[in-house]
This record gives structure tokens, C-alpha cells and sequence, in this order.
């Protein structure tokens, strides 16, 4: 599903630019849960956003379904995201004056679907992730549990390929924690692909694969002995 | 599409305030054009107002007792015009258009019925009607050709004699009234608003038929001049008084024995009155334009930069920048030209009512006369500005759908 070789990134601050991935190779099969993990500031998130094509990267290849990603337009990728991927994100990313429903709705709208049957899907994935009564409320309305339920329901509702979550749990407590996690694998078992980034090796124990990220290299790649 | 809009709305009724404030200032801005612009044109029309009906390229000789001794002549001699004046003049001086005699009998009497009307009486060849070009004629016709040629017993009544002398269903073209106790046919009746309209208490009959009527011979009192287009008003005015000064022996430098004005003259000054107006005009409402016009381009850079985290979050969830231009275009182009639109229709809503109470009240106020509205100026100024206003938003517009949606949705 997505192989990654010998992937570089810098970003250019300063009168320096900062080499933060330095020759990423990584195979990711389809349907696999996997965490990515590291220090902090070892560029977790920024490979997740090139795993995402939310951002770009300065050399290697990387390709996703099939597809070469690496000098896509801005217009293509955005159609890529649209079909192939759902982000979950650690501050959920709500827009905040649209309701629940609305808010998940929003992939569809970009998809082209008509509006009946936008609200009609939106619902049922809200009615999945467990917020059949929160339909009409706003983010603000939400506990930050319910806020990510929302998010993770916005990234399954145009059905992607591979779901990329960056710390989907870091701003939650434990209890809720664990509930979102049960979710995730939820999905998980549904087919899709899913990869999570986090430091809590609570979280890591529960997927098939933890990815070790130092110094801008993949350090370890094991497979969880005790699977989920 | 429909769909679109929806959203549009949305967005709109999500940011009251700001919706508000961009389309005030479009609003504001048309308005005050719209005023501006009619406010102007009534002040030009209350001054074309007061040059009644004449056309504006003629200039006028008249006679008076000489000031200056010439050729052995006292002074103090009283120079009378006649109709041969105006052949010579004619034969002498190229680059006339049309010359007509105008003279005038005393004051009198206008008969119809048991009903009378005392007023200016003249007599005029047709070519008189050339230079009162504009005249309405409400009825009837003018004094033509024959009527001179034969001496016909017609007259021409001013609009107020007419007005005096027949109820205000009765044609009075056809009917016979008496002037000067001779039977005349009414052949026409005119409006002439120069004189502030007592130049409709007149009336007129052929120059031939004054003669019979009241004697004096060939007399004129004035002789009308208009150049032809392209040749100097003033030159022509002094080729013709040199011919006539010669004619009745008057010094070149007597300016009262033969005298003369020329329309050319307040034409002149009116038409600079006018630029001034309009550069005016010009200069005030391009700059209510231009602050119209960074009002809303600096409304579209908070309101993309306001936006960008949101414009991100859109962009990681599948829309492209040509659909984040085109919603931040249609955005701003809906407010702005309904505003614009709003402030048109009010603006000449407001023209129109002022219009409306002046002439319902019968106010006449100097220089100021049905104030109205170029419609295709006020719609230039409104798709400019919407243009405008839109163009300054494309370019954060486009900045920002340019970015990588993690670099928007990292913004605060
Ligand atoms: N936009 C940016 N501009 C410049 N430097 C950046 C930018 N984003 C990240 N970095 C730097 O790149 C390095 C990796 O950042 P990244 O966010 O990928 O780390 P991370 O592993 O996700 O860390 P954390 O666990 O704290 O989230 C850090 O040193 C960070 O300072
Ligand atoms: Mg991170």
C-alpha cells in the first residue's frame, strides 16, 4: 500500500535548513495498524504529513496505492487526500462553525456528492463512532473525546484507503483514551490501513507494528508479539 | 453549483460583521457617487436652464445714438438697422450660417373674444426660427416662407398668451384674434423659457406683415448672426460690425452706436463652469472610489489570512485550489455587488425623490434642476469596484490555496 525509500526532508528556517528525515525507507502493507513512534522532535509528524501528501518532501520516492507521489500539482493531491486518505489529528482540526454533522460531512462536499445524501452518510458515521445525539452540536459543544469521534468519523466518511493519525489520544485522558483507541481498531478490523503516531507505549501495544524513528531514520520496525 | 452557494451563504451569515462592513463600504461608496453625480448634472441642468431656448452660437447687433464724433458727424446720432443692412452684410462677410432681422413694435394689445393679453410684439423673417432652434412648438407651426413673401396676417403666441386668451381645452390654431385691431389667424403657439419664460408673453408675425402694419419701412431693431460651424464667433462678430460701422459712417471705436454681444462669450465661461463641475465630480467621486476599493481589497486580505487555518483544513480534506479561489471569489463578489447594487438603486431612489418633491412643491431653486443619474457610469463605477475589490482578494486568495494544507493549518 505505501512504500517509502530513502526519503529526505529539510525544512528551511534560519540560515540553515534542518534535515529532519535523512533516507526514510518504509513498506506499509494494506490493511496493516501500525505506530509510528520516536522522540520527540524526531519527525514523527513530518512524515506522517508526506505519508499524508500534506506536505513535500526533498528527495527519495514515495508511493501510495500504486502511485508515484512526488511532484503531484496541488490540485491532484488534493483529489489524492479526497479519495485515498482520512487524517485524524491531535487537536481534532473542527471547523468550528460548522455542526457535527456538518462538519463530517465536508469530504463528501468536495467529492462532488449531493447534499441529502451527504447529510444522510455523515449520520451514519456519526451514529458509528457513538454520537447518534450529538448530531447538531457544535465543537465547542463537545468534550474533546467527542470532538475526536467527530474527526475520526470526517476521515471514514468519504471511505479512504489509509487513515494517518498524528497523537489521535494526546489530548485525551486515559479512560477516553482507551475508548478512541477501540475505536481506531474498530476500523482497523473493517480493512482499513491505519498509522498512528505517538509516544504512549500504551497506545503502540495495541497496534501489529511499532516504527522506531531516530535521528531522521527508521531505527526499529518490530512486529508486537502480543497482536491486537 | 447551487450547491456552492449554499455554502457560500453559509460562510457569509457565519461572519456577520465582517459581511457587513464590506458591504457597507461598497455601499457607502456607490451611494455617495450616485448622489455626487446627479447632484452634478442637476447643477448643470439649473444653469442650461437659464439660457432658454436659444441656440448657443449666435451673437446679436443692435443700434443706439453714436458716442464718438465721426467724419464731421456730431455724436449723439441715432443709427437705425435696415433689412438692406443685413443683404450687404450677407454679401460681404463669408462664414455666416444664418442672419435674421428681429424688430420689435411697442407693446400691445392681443384680442381674442372679449378676453386681451398685452405683451411684446415682433416681427421676424423665418430664418428668425433657425436661431431659436430650440423653441417647442406645442402646436401648430412657424412663420414660413409664404406667410413673408405675402404678407399674410398670422401671428406665432407665446405659451403664457396663449395660456391668457383660450381655456385650456381650446385649440387656439386656426382661430382669429385681433392685434391692433387687425384680424390675424393663430398659426402656432411656442414656448421659449429664456427671459425666465417672458419670453412666452411675446408675439410674433412675419417682418413683412409688421411693415404693413405699422409702417417704419424695412427697420429691423436686431440682426441675429450665427456663424458657420467652424468659424470663429468672434472673429465673424467683428468682420460684421466693420461692415455695418462703414455702412452707417460710425467710428470704429464708438461701442454704443452699433453694439453687440456674443453668445460665444458666457457660452465660453459656462462650458469651463462645466469642466470645473465635472473634473469636480471627477475627482471626488474617483477618490469615494478608491477608498471603496482598499476597503474591500483590505477586508479580502484579513479575510483570507483570518481563514488559512480553515482554507488547510479544507485542503487536507480534499478541496483544491481552484475550488478555494473560486468559493473566496464568489465570496466576495456576491457581497459586494449586491451591495454595490443596493447602493445604486438607493442612490437614485433618493435622486429621484428630491426630483420628485421640487416639482410637486413648484420649488425652483437657481441653479438646480432634475437632478438624475448616467445609469452606465453608475454601473462602470460598480463593476470597477467590484472588480477591483476582488482582484486585490485574488492574491491572498491564491497565496493561500498555494501553500501545503500543513502549512495552512498551522497558522493561528
Ligand atoms: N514548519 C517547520 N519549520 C521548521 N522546523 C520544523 C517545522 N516543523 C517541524 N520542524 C522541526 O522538525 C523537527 C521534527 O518535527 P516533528 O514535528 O516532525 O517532530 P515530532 O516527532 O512530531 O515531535 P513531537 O513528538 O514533539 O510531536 C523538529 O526539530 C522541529 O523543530
Ligand atoms: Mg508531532
Amino acid at each position: 500500500m505505501i512504500t517509502l525509500h530513502d526519503i529526505h526532508k529539510y525544512y528551511r528556517t534560519g540560515d540553515q535548513p534542518l534535515h529532519v528525515l535523512k533516507g526514510v525507507d518504509l513498506h506499509i502493507r494494506e490493511g496493516e495498524l501500525v505506530a509510528i513512534m520516536g522522540s520527540s522532535g524526531s519527525g514523527k509528524s513530518t512524515l506522517l504529513n508526506i505519508l499524508g501528501v500534506l506536505d513535500s518532501f526533498d528527495r527519495g520516492t514515495y508511493t501510495l496505492a500504486g502511485q508515484a507521489i512526488g511532484n503531484l500539482s496541488e490540485t491532484d493531491s488534493a483529489r489524492l487526500r479526497n479519495r485515498l486518505l482520512g487524517f485524524v489529528f491531535q487537536s481534532f482540526n473542527l471547523l468550528p462553525f460548522k455542526n457535527a454533522a456538518e462538519n463530517v460531512a465536508l469530504p463528501l462536499y468536495y467529492q462532488g456528492v449531493g447534499r441529502k445524501e451527504r447529510n444522510y452518510r455523515a449520520e451514519k458515521f456519526l451514529d458509528m463512532v457513538g454520537l447518534s445525539d450529538r448530531k447538531t452540536f457544535m465543537p465547542n459543544q463537545l468534550s474533546g473525546g467527542q470532538k475526536q469521534r467527530v474527526a475520526i468519523a470526517r476521515a471514514l466518511v468519504a471511505g479512504p484507503k489509509v487513515i494517518l493519525a498524528d497523537e489521535p489520544t494526546g489530548a485525551l485522558d486515559s479512560k477516553t483514551t482507551q475508548e478512541i483507541m477501540a475505536l481506531l481498531k474498530e476500523i482497523h478490523s473493517r480493512g482499513n490501513t491505519l498509522i498512528i503516531v505517538t509516544h504512549e507505549q500504551d497506545v503502540a501495544n495495541q497496534t501489529e507494528r511499532q516504527i522506531i524513528l531516530k535521528d531522521g531514520m527508521v531505527a526499529t520496525s518490530h512486529t508486537q508479539p502480543q497482536a491486537a | 453549483m447551487l450547491d456552492g452557494l449554499q455554502e457560500i451563504l453559509f460562510t457569509l451569515r457565519q461572519n456577520k460583521l465582517r459581511t457587513l462592513l464590506t458591504a457597507f463600504g461598497v455601499f457607502w461608496g456607490i451611494f455617495m457617487l450616485i448622489l455626487l453625480l446627479g447632484a452634478g448634472r442637476g447643477m448643470q441642468n439649473g444653469i442650461w436652464q437659464d439660457f432658454g431656448s436659444d441656440v448657443l452660437d449666435f451673437f446679436i447687433v443692435w443700434t443706439a445714438e453714436t458716442s464718438v464724433p465721426y467724419r464731421g458727424m456730431a455724436s449723439g446720432r441715432q443709427i437705425t438697422f435696415t433689412l438692406a443692412d443685413i443683404e450687404a452684410v450677407k454679401q460681404q462677410v463669408s462664414g455666416i450660417r444664418l442672419i435674421s432681422a428681429e424688430r420689435f413694435a411697442q407693446n400691445g394689445n392681443v384680442n381674442y373674444g372679449r378676453k386681451a393679453s398685452n405683451g411684446q410684439i415682433l416681427g421676424v423673417p423665418d430664418e428668425y426660427f433657425q436661431v431659436k432652434d430650440d423653441v417647442p412648438f406645442n402646436f401648430g407651426r412657424k412663420v414660413n416662407p409664404l406667410d413673408q413673401d405675402e404678407s399674410r396676417k398670422v401671428v406665432l403666441l407665446g405659451k403664457a398668451v396663449a395660456d391668457r386668451l383660450f381655456a385650456a381645452n381650446e385649440d387656439p390654431v386656426g382661430k382669429e384674434v385681433r392685434v391692433k385691431d387687425v384680424v390675424m389667424k393663430v398659426v402656432g403657439v411656442f414656448y421659449d423659457k429664456g427671459g425666465r419664460g417672458q419670453n412666452s408673453e411675446r408675439v410674433l408675425m412675419p417682418i413683412s406683415t409688421m411693415q404693413k402694419m405699422y409702417g417704419g419701412g424695412e427697420i429691423t431693431d436686431n440682426i441675429w448672426v450665427r456663424p458657420l460651424p467652424g468659424v470663429d464667433p468672434f472673429e465673424l462678430e467683428k468682420q460684421v460690425l466693420e461692415v455695418l460701422k462703414r455702412r452707417h459712417d460710425v467710428s470704429p471705436d464708438d461701442r454704443r452706436g452699433i453694439n453687440s454681444f456674443n453668445m460665444a462669450m458666457p457660452a465660453q465661461s459656462v462650458n469651463s463652469l462645466f469642466v470645473g463641475i465635472t473634473v469636480f465630480i471627477w475627482f471626488v467621486g474617483l477618490g469615494t472610489l478608491m477608498a471603496g476599493i482598499v476597503g474591500i481589497s483590505n477586508i479580502m486580505i484579513i479575510t483570507v489570512k483570518e481563514r488559512t487555518k480553515e482554507i488547510g483544513v479544507r485542503k487536507a480534506l480534499g478541496a483544491t485550489p481552484f475550488s478555494i479561489v473560486s468559493t473566496l471569489l464568489l465570496e466576495s463578489t456576491l457581497v459586494t455587488a449586491v451591495a454595490g447594487y443596493i447602493g445604486l438603486v438607493c442612490g437614485v431612489g433618493l435622486l429621484e425623490l428630491v426630483s420628485f418633491t421640487l416639482r410637486k412643491a413648484g420649488v425652483v431653486l437657481p441653479y438646480f434642476l432634475n437632478p438624475e443619474v448616467d445609469f452606465g457610469v453608475a454601473i462602470t463605477a460598480i463593476m470597477l469596484l467590484v472588480g477591483v475589490g476582488v482582484l486585490a482578494g485574488l492574491a491572498p486568495a491564491v497565496r493561500a490555496a498555494r501553500i501545503t494544507p500543513i502549512e495552512a493549518m498551522r497558522a493561528e
